[in-house]
């Protein structure tokens, strides 16, 4: 018995190989993130059994296949959900009939169960307006989310996602990302996501791993992963950390909210989230900058008390990644190899961190 | 007043010829959709070295002249050829100058027709709707007639049309296999044949009007279908 994710596969082409070793909880998402070509969506089929690599795939107490016993479940055997990139309804059934598609696939005595838990899918999805629609008539947005709610409705035990939003245009996946969210408040799926945006790491991520030609070059949950000085990984913008804080107040007059955090406390520009929700902000590198007392009098308004963690250096231009432990919350910070030898910073060492810019990820 | 060919002017072996004729090009047809649907899948599918050959056998009747294929039809059908062998061996003995062999006959002689336009749709579909069907359950043989069969309708409306108009034309094949027994294997092209040779030209001249304006009618009447509908075609 295990509730993890454990996958074990390899498989090897011309040009190409997939060695992978990964064991992820069965709960929350899982992004894996990396250039096209690094094997992500190979990895994802692979998973799905829509491909055969040799290796061991376990999904809860369900093994799908190990090749030690010979055994492989067919792929209409697995309990699984899969959203491609673009939405693959089936423009011969309207929405109610995709969805109804694999529902009446499912054994009698379990369709009553799957009934509800798509009945709650249309909910949070909010496509209950749209049952009655011929898929045709449906926007690049509306067809994903039927989609998803489709591969919902199998009560799937892994809801596989391969890059669900990347066929749709900006103001579109502004629009399907909320409904994301809320999927993962309110059902119990796990879900692996493909990705190649750090836009949605930044949203979505619970666990981040980083696939490049093929290999795991870093996994773990999400504000780890991204705050690591030894494995830098460029979200597309910078190389940053991911803070999630809780809203804690609200300053009307100057339009900021006040994040609190384990180690202290942020300002960043006002969301509408009401008080007491969590928010995700990135902390790019380039905007920390580190003191060894509390500056008093200075323009920057965040100030963090920190312990260096690890000084590793970084790019061509005698840089370095300084890794910090704000409490409990990792940030990075990028100094110049002068100022860190100035400072004469070695891990360990009380600092201050001051923040010039925090960018709520929405 | 009750319909007789005499009505129209048209002899009397009309009404049985034109029975027959719609008889074999629909079961030709189902036969056909029943036949190709898989082969279309197969060659639309397949990575294997065997595709381009079997592509180019079944693109075949497309070339060949109609009485080189009923010539080979009427030899493996008959007493020594391998199909007629078997057919003895089952105790239906042989084929041949029968409606069965018509249909035979019939079936090889369209079969580019059916298989290409559904090729075609296979192709352009792509295997995601297969896959996202297996991906909720479906078997593939369920996800096969339940989501790429109606996926691709309109190359599966465009083959059996194609073939079912294809099937009425055909002449040099018939008679071949089928002679030219009149309600066994006497149709109408075979009957126009006849009317020509007696120089019943007024008859031949209805039948064959006949025959044009409804292959011209099936033609248009697709074409029209395939706009309205957006349609993709081979």
């Amino acid at each position: 018995m295990s509730d993890a994710l454990d996958l074990k596969l390899s498989l090897h082409r011309p040009g190409f190989a997939l060695d992978v070793q990964l064991r992820l909880p069965a709960q929350g998402i899982s992004v894996l993130w990396g250039a096209s070509g690094s094997g992500k969506t190979t990895l994802l089929r692979c998973v799905a059994g829509l491909e055969r690599a040799r290796g061991r795939v376990q999904v809860g107490d369900a093994l799908w296949q190990d090749d030690d016993q010979a055994h492989f479940v067919p792929l209409w055997q697995r309990r699984l959900g899969m959203v491609f990139q673009e939405a693959s309804l089936f423009d011969h059934h309207d929405v109610r009939g995709n969805l109804h598609y694999g529902l009446h696939r499912l054994p009698k005595a379990q369709q009553p169960a799957a009934c509800q838990a798509l009945d709650q899918a249309i909910g949070v999805l909010g496509i209950g307006h749209l049952l009655d629609r011929p898929t045709q008539h449906l926007s690049g947005g509306e067809r994903q989310r039927v989609a998803i709610a489709r591969a919902l409705a199998v009560q799937p035990r892994l809801l596989l996602l391969d890059e669900p939003l990347a066929s749709l245009d900006g103001p579109r996946k502004r629009e399907v990302l909320p409904w994301l969210h809320a999927l993962r408040q309110h059902l119990q799926v796990p879900m692996l996501y493909v990705t190649h945006s750090g836009d949605e790491v930044a949203h979505l991520a619970d666990i981040l791993v980083v696939l490049e030609a093929g290999q795991v070059r870093a996994s773990g949950p999400v504000q780890e992963v991204l705050s690591s000085a030894q494995w830098p990984v460029h979200l597309g913008d910078d190389v940053g950390a991911l803070v999630t804080g809780v809203v804690a107040g609200l300053d009307a007059r100057w339009g900021l909210c006040r994040l609190a955090l384990p180690g202290g406390e942020l300002w960043a520009a006002a969301d509408d989230a009401p008080i007491g929700s969590a928010l995700r902000v990135r902390v790019l590198a380039r905007d920390v900058s580190i003191t060894l007392t509390r500056a008093e009098q200075t323009s920057i308004q965040n100030h963090v008390p920190c312990l260096v963690q690890q000084l590793v250096p970084h790019g061509p231009e005698q840089q370095v990644l300084v890794q910090l432990d704000a409490q409990g919350t990792p940030l990075l910070a990028r100094l110049t190899a002068r100022a860190v030898d100035q400072l004469q910073l070695r891990p360990g060492m009380p600092v201050w961190a001051q923040i010039k810019a925090v960018s709520l990820v929405r | 007043m009750s319909l007789t060919p005499a009505t129209w002017g048209l002899s009397p072996e009309a009404w049985p010829a034109l029975a027959l004729t719609l008889k074999l090009a629909g079961v030709t047809t189902v036969l056909l959709l029943m036949l190709g649907a898989p082969l279309a899948w197969w060659l639309a599918r397949t990575p294997s070295r065997w595709r381009e050959p079997v592509g180019a056998l079944v693109t075949l009747p497309l070339v060949l002249p109609p009485s080189v294929l009923g010539f080979y039809v009427l030899v493996a059908l008959g007493p020594h050829g391998p199909l007629g062998q078997f057919t003895q061996w089952l105790g239906w003995g042989t084929l041949s100058f029968s409606f069965s062999g018509l249909v035979i006959g019939s079936v090889v002689y369209s079969l580019p027709f059916a298989v290409q336009p559904l090729q075609a749709a296979f192709e352009a579909m792509g295997s995601r709707p297969m896959e996202a069907a297996m991906t909720l359950g479906a078997r593939p043989l369920d996800a096969f007639l339940t989501v790429a069969l109606p996926q691709a309708r309109h190359g599966v409306l465009t083959a059996a049309v194609l073939s079912f108009a294809h099937t009425l034309g055909e002449f040099g094949v018939v008679l071949m296999v089928g002679g030219n027994i009149p309600g066994q294997t006497r149709v109408l092209s075979t009957l126009i044949y006849g009317h020509v040779e007696a120089m019943e030209y007024a008859q031949a001249h209805l039948l064959a009007g006949g025959m044009a304006a409804f292959a011209f009618g099936v033609l248009l009447l697709l074409a029209v279908l395939k706009r309205r509908h957006g349609m993709r075609l081979s």
